[in-house]
């Protein structure tokens, strides 16, 4: 296949399910299989690319023929390659459980051309490499995620898409604002270009400026500490496949977002800005962790787990180094797919005891054995336990950290890992070990395609735990690639001369 | 005539904010749309003010001219304005739907997720869920 | 709300616009215009039915359902910039031209022009999806 092609399918493939589910818009049956079909494929394409990156370099798409930096380049570097192949086994495993876990309201309102489009948005982010189509992506990602929130029309789906959405909107005008004034100071909107020129500039008023609304607006995006407000209010409502999808995604867009923007063009984060870096990064960690202990409904917990793995997350860009950046696109990979997994679930485990609130439910371990097992998998993985990836993941990360002479910062990440610990214990004592309370009500048979799904991810976390290797080396190259962004821009500015 | 145009930026994103600030939700949703037409203006500022021509490449040439504008913020802006023409939309909808089930206006009193449970407020949830 | 004005001059109204729109889509490449602008004059158009019969008729006079012509304008649009993936000679949109005469005719045509269809397509669906769902929940609320 050519290189064209296999760079623009993971964008195009879900736009054109987005477009069948509408064409059969009065047929919402037939729209799950569309958008199953439309997944395995994006896993597919998703795949090849990896495959393709990881052999040939970094792989550029110039659309229209516009060579950059003049026109948008699209971009899959071994970052972005590895990003959308997990992402596409996430909405792989969330389009099954769909077939059982969308309301009629959601069914007959769009949600399976929404679930595409937010596909769509999710890898056009993580292909482009320019800094406006970026912006471009995450409207569209935005768009869909608030669709999926209101077509429940529910009280409270509605109340959270408000809140999800005045606070989204406003992060992603003040990116737009920074994109506006980086223009306005360097004269150019794509990333390889901006990262020769940017370095040259010297110090401006106009990039320090864009600086600082990039990272207040990414950080509102990823949930860092001061910014995470809205996750927790939005995400413990929504239905368990959209929070799986938002949970294992929208943030890691975020993040993914900050690595590009800050590895190219700040140089990695230098000087003032490292240290608030360090320190968001720290915090949002620990209060993440500690946040989640104290929450008695699991899918609360969860959230405040995700935004404990963004603190992970953000580690590695504060730590600047190939090591550090290698750590932390090995744990966008864990977290991603075992994000997705725990979300998912908790919705067979709501199905289960029919209630996620842990003080209502209990005793799950004597009629359903198998979800107990698949559960503490899942969460000993995010809890970073070998022999899961969340194991390596942690570990690789605390590494960086006592190499790259940020020991406070290791210590707070092995912290973290205890008290990550502690939640999983916690939720798997309340929903399995302990006596139900009385009056609960138990569904003996679980549907096959809520548990497959589940099982498939937290399978896939423990064969990258068992067989660690080839992530590692993907990931290192990832952030060898991060840290020196000469293949890249070669690759970009090279097409187009 | 740049400094000009920075004050009238800042006056429509101060109107913006202002609106933003505010509980009842239809303002949270104008709010927002000045603030987008600001940052519109403001990428138009970020390509430099001077030239009027239009960026039109004359019959038979195959540059701009010397005079003409910066075409780019033009593309831009016209980008912007299509996708905040489409989140306007959104926004009226979501606005307008939360309006209609929750039977208010008021972003304080959009309580129906928090009645789940403040998550910051642990303390609160027995009665809430008593409630329910 | 119904007024006699608006009743009898909508049909003349909504011909005109929508004819209008084409003419706007036609010439969009090489001047102002295109299919973003077209569509929105042509969901004008619809509007002013919507305005004077209601929503169940501009919804009958659309034929296809607004969101199913979302769709189809999606396609048109992937189709638009599929050919030079598929024969391998550039990146995905790169567009074909042709020109030609066919009889009077001076024909300029390219595959920017199914680009455009499908972002007219595109944007009447979009515009329209939520002016019906406005329309009909605000009438409901009226009754």
């Amino acid at each position: 296949m050519s290189t064209d092609l296999l760079v623009i399918l993971p964008i195009i493939l879900p736009l054109t399910m987005a477009g069948f589910c509408a064409v059969f818009w009065l047929r919402p049956g037939w729209q799950r299989w569309i958008t199953v079909t439309g997944m395995t494929l994006m896993a597919a394409a998703a795949f090849a690319l990896l495959a393709g990156v990881l052999s040939q370099g970094v792989m550029v798409s110039q659309p229209g023929n516009w060579a950059a930096p003049f026109g948008i380049a699209i971009v899959a570097d071994p970052l972005s390659a590895l990003a959308v192949a997990a992402a596409s086994l996430v909405a792989l495993a969330a389009s099954v459980y769909a077939f059982r876990g969308v309301s009629e309201n959601a069914l007959h309102g769009g949600f399976f051309p929404l679930f595409c489009g937010l596909m769509v948005g999710v890898n056009g982010a993580f292909l482009t490499g320019d800094i406006f189509n970026l912006y471009v992506w995450f409207e569209v990602l935005l768009v869909c995620a608030i669709g999926l929130l209101v077509v429940h029309r529910d009280g409270v789906n509605l109340d959270a898409a408000v809140k999800y959405a005045a606070l989204n909107l406003f992060g992603t005008t003040m990116f737009l604002t920074a994109v506006a004034f980086l223009y306005g100071a360097a004269g150019t909107l794509n990333f390889a270009d901006l990262a020769r020129v940017v370095p040259e500039l010297g110090a401006s008023a106009g990039l320090t400026f864009a600086l600082v609304l990039f990272l207040l607006s990414l950080g509102v995006k990823a949930a860092a500490f001061p910014l995470f407000f809205w996750l927790p209010i939005a995400y413990h409502t929504t239905p368990p496949v959209v929070s799986a999808l938002f949970g294992a995604l929208l943030t890691k867009v975020g993040i993914y977002a900050a690595f590009r923007i800050f590895m190219l063009l700040f140089e990695g984060t230098t000087g003032l800005v490292g240290e608030i870096v360090v320190w968001m990064a720290a915090i949002t960690m620990i209060t993440g962790a500690i946040a989640a202990l104290v929450q008695t409904d699991l899918r609360r917990m969860l959230a405040f787990l995700i935004v404990s793995g963004m603190g992970y997350l953000m580690m590695g860009l504060a730590l600047s180094t190939p090591e550090g950046l290698g750590a932390a696109s090995f744990y966008l990979i864990h977290d991603i797919i075992v994000k997705g997994a725990v979300f998912l679930l908790a919705g067979v485990i709501a199905v289960a005891a029919g209630s996620s609130d842990l003080t209502k439910i209990g005793g799950l371990i004597r009629t359903h054995p198998v979800l107990a097992v698949i559960f503490l998998g899942a969460g000993l993985s995010l809890a970073g336990l070998p022999p899961f990836s969340g194991f390596w993941a942690k570990v690789l990360v605390a590494d960086a950290a006592f190499d790259g002479a940020r020991p406070v910062l290791g210590g707070i990440a092995l912290g973290t890992g205890l008290v990550s610990l502690l939640c999983v214990v916690k939720i798997w004592m309340e929903a399995f070990w302990k006596t139900g309370p009385e009056g609960m009500r138990v569904t003996a048979r679980l549907p096959l395609v809520m548990m497959v799904p589940a099982t498939a991810l937290v399978l896939v976390s423990l064969a990258i735990g068992l067989y660690a290797d080839p992530l590692m080396d993907m990931a290192a190259r990832a952030g060898a690639g991060l840290a020196d962004p000469s293949a890249y821009i070669e690759a970009v500015m090279g097409a187009g001369e | 005539m740049t400094l000009l145009y920075a004050l009238s930026v800042a006056a429509i994103m101060a109107a913006g904010v202002y609106l933003m600030m505010d509980r009842n939700i239809i303002r949270i949703v104008l709010g927002t749309a000045l603030i987008a037409t600001g940052v519109n203006l403001v990428i138009f500022l970020a390509g430099r003010l001077g030239p009027t021509a239009p960026a039109i490449i004359e019959t038979g040439a195959y540059t701009l001219g010397e005079d003409a504008a910066n075409p780019l913020p033009q593309a831009l802006v016209l980008t912007a304005i299509v996708i905040g023409f489409a989140l306007l939309a959104l926004a009226a909808i979501v606005a307008y739907e939360a309006t209609r089930a929750l039977g208010t206006v008021n972003a304080d009193e959009m309580i129906a997720a928090r009645e789940e449970g403040n998550p910051f407020e642990p303390a609160s949830r027995e009665g809430s869920s008593a409630r329910k | 709300m119904q007024s006699v004005i608006l009743n009898a001059l909508a049909r003349l109204f909504f011909v005109a616009m929508l004819i209008f729109s084409v003419f706007i889509l036609l010439r969009g490449h090489d001047s102002p215009g295109g299919g973003f602008i077209g569509g929105l004059a042509a969901a004008a158009a619809y509007t002013v039915i919507t305005l004077a019969f209601g929503a169940a008729k501009a919804e009958r006079w659309l034929i296809l359902h607004p969101v199913v012509l979302m769709g189809v304008g999606l396609f048109c649009a992937i189709l638009s910039g599929l050919p030079p993936l598929i024969g391998d000679f550039g990146g995905f949109l790169y567009h074909l031209w042709w020109e030609g005469q066919i009889g009077f005719l001076q024909l300029k045509l390219g595959t920017t022009l199914l680009f455009d269809l499908g972002v007219y397509f595109v944007v009447v669906g979009g515009v329209l999806s939520i002016l019906f769902r406005m329309y009909e929940t605000g009438a409901e609320e009226a009754n």
